[in-house]
């Protein structure tokens, strides 16, 4: 499972739609399972899910005939494809919705049923571009768990996200990108602690802590009121700055992609 | 683009087919109010034009008014139908309803789901002439002889206006503007192409021009001719200009919506 990172208008979704065959690639070579992107898009796409950021379920139908539509688009068979439907309504937990017309659906339900639609070709690259963006707790675990046994089963999934506790629990690797340009890329893991070390140790902001900091060659950041000092072991370095640095108010915590991505993306907000 | 590439021919797969087939499930979701205006409109207007207008008239080329009109209101209503369809019902499907966003993501190509659309919009005119043909022969204004010859025709009629209503789709900056080629080009065709008074009654150099750059003015010459119970020679021109405009059209839409939706 790949994750692709970044601030608004990085562009991920543009890359996404690269590797759909749908917009086209201005530079370089694009393949997917080894077929390239503008010669063989039939074959790629009768092979791959997507859901997009944007919901685009067909507003003329009904849940039901949403997916049974969908289905003749890739030549599965009727009844094939009702039995995929059923099963597909039963797992985003929409069986009782099946007659509703998807305008009437809230924005979760619009959301699983997306989900279900790109699942109904078995496909096996899964593409999501922000999946789990409106859903409630208990949808999103659903989807997880989904997600992970269908990556037991083989399935190529590509995911973007802004909630980047999800990237951190689903993704094997992930680049972070801005401007449509690659910054990082590795595990989760890894990525954090070459950017941050392990932990971090969060302190109110005050200049003689600074002072004390800059002598003592500590890796910091000053966030506004407050100091973020990277770590690897949290316990001993705040102990010593305790000590060193005459700190009052600190509190410790595991490092996550959250401010590895804040580090590299900056911390103002994009227009 | 350079002005030649418009005119490639694009490759449509047979899998359009899975668009047209989605277009007509819908439309038969409500096919008791969509068979009611061609059901509807041909009494109406027969009603009011033909037997009321039509006693103030003298029979036009020895043809009773009603008789003179009765064909031309299948033509018009060809030409609604599919310019309707694939104006303002694709451009609803494509920019707000996003279908054409989740059907490229199939193993469909943009050209298969325009090609689709196109054949639908050649559909329903379609289907407006097949309905429309029996109730003008219950008030026996048309000869049965040649008249099941305008099913077909009224196809690749269907298909000349689907591409017109397709290329306005594919430069339309919005919904709302889709309002100028209907005022400024549909509607004058409506009164204008031989369709209520013959063109015949135009200053010469206009019927060079309806002849010349009016579709409707073919369309209503074949189906009036065959509704007569005639063939006639000139039939094979009209037949010809809408076959060859048709399909010129019908290119330059799908390579229109290609500029437009590919980015
Ligand atoms: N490599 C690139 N070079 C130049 N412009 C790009 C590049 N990639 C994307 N863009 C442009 O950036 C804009 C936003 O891109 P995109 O929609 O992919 O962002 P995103 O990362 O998905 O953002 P969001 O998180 O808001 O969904 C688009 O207008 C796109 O054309
Ligand atoms: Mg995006």
């Amino acid at each position: 499972m790949f994750g692709f990172l970044g601030p608004n208008g990085a562009g991920k979704t543009t890359t996404m739609r690269m590797i759909q065959c749908v917009s086209p690639i201005t530079g370089g070579t694009l393949e997917v399972l080894n077929m390239d992107v503008s010669s063989q898009q039939r074959e790629i796409k009768s092979l791959m899910g997507v859901v997009p950021q944007e919901n685009n379920l067909d507003e003329d139908f009904t849940v039901y005939e949403n997916l049974l539509v969908y289905s003749r688009y890739f030549d599965i068979p009727k009844d094939e494809a009702e039995k995929r439907v059923e099963e597909l309504l039963d797992f985003v937990h929409l069986l009782e919705k099946k007659d509703v017309m998807t305008e009437s659906l809230s924005g979760g339900m619009k959301r699983r049923l997306v989900l279900a639609r790109a699942l109904i070709n078995r496909p096996s690259v899964l593409i999501l571009d922000e999946p789990t963006v409106g859903l409630d707790p208990q949808a999103r675990h659903l989807i997880w768990d989904k997600l992970r046994s269908l990556k037991k089963q083989g399935v190529t999934i590509v995911l973007t996200s802004h909630y980047l506790d999800e990237v951190e629990k689903l993704c094997d690797r992930l680049v972070v990108m801005d401007n449509g340009k690659i910054l990082v890329e590795g595990s989760p893991t890894g990525v954090i602690e070459e950017f941050i070390g392990s932990d971090i140790i969060e302190a109110e902001n005050n200049p003689e802590l600074l002072e004390c900091l800059r002598q003592k060659e500590a890796k910091y950041e000053v966030i506004g009121d407050i100091v973020h000092i990277y770590a690897d072991n949290a316990r001993e370095i705040s102990e010593y700055l305790v000590m060193e640095c005459s700190l009052s108010k600190i509190s410790a915590r595991p490092a996550t992609l959250e401010d590895v991505f804040l580090k590299l993306t900056g911390r103002s907000l994009r227009e | 683009m350079n002005p030649v590439d418009y005119f490639r021919i694009p490759s449509v797969s047979s899998r359009s087919f899975k668009v047209w087939q989605r277009n007509k499930d819908v439309f038969m979701k409500d096919i008791k109010l969509n068979f009611l205006p061609p059901f509807l409109e041909p009494i109406l207007y027969l009603v009011a034009l033909g037997f009321g207008l039509g006693k103030f008239v003298e029979s036009i080329d020895g043809v009773p008014y009603a008789r003179f009109i009765a064909p031309a209101l299948i033509a018009v209503s060809v030409m609604y139908a599919s310019f309707f369809e694939c104006s303002y019902s694709s451009y609803v499907r494509m920019y707000y309803q996003k279908t054409f966003d989740a059907i490229i993501a199939t193993p469909l190509t943009i050209e298969d789901v325009i090609a689709g659309e196109l054949l639908w919009g050649a559909t329903r005119s379609v289907i407006n002439a097949t309905v429309m043909i029996p109730v003008i022969a219950l008030f026996g204004l048309i000869d049965l002889k040649y008249s099941l010859l305008i099913i077909p025709f009224a196809f690749f009629g269907g298909l000349l206006f689907a591409a017109i209503g397709m290329c306005f789709t594919a430069i339309t900056p919005n919904i709302m503007s889709i309002n100028y080629p209907v005022l400024l080009f549909i509607t004058p065709m409506f009164l204008f192409s031989g369709t209520f008074f013959p063109l015949s009654a135009l200053p010469v150099p206009i019927q060079y021009f309806a002849t010349a750059f009016l579709p409707l003015t073919h369309i209503v010459n074949v189906i009036r001719i065959l509704s007569y119970g005639m063939l006639s020679s000139s039939l094979i021109f009209d037949v010809a200009w809408v076959l060859f405009v048709g399909m010129a059209l019908l290119v330059l839409s799908i390579n229109l919506m290609k500029r437009r939706l590919i980015v």
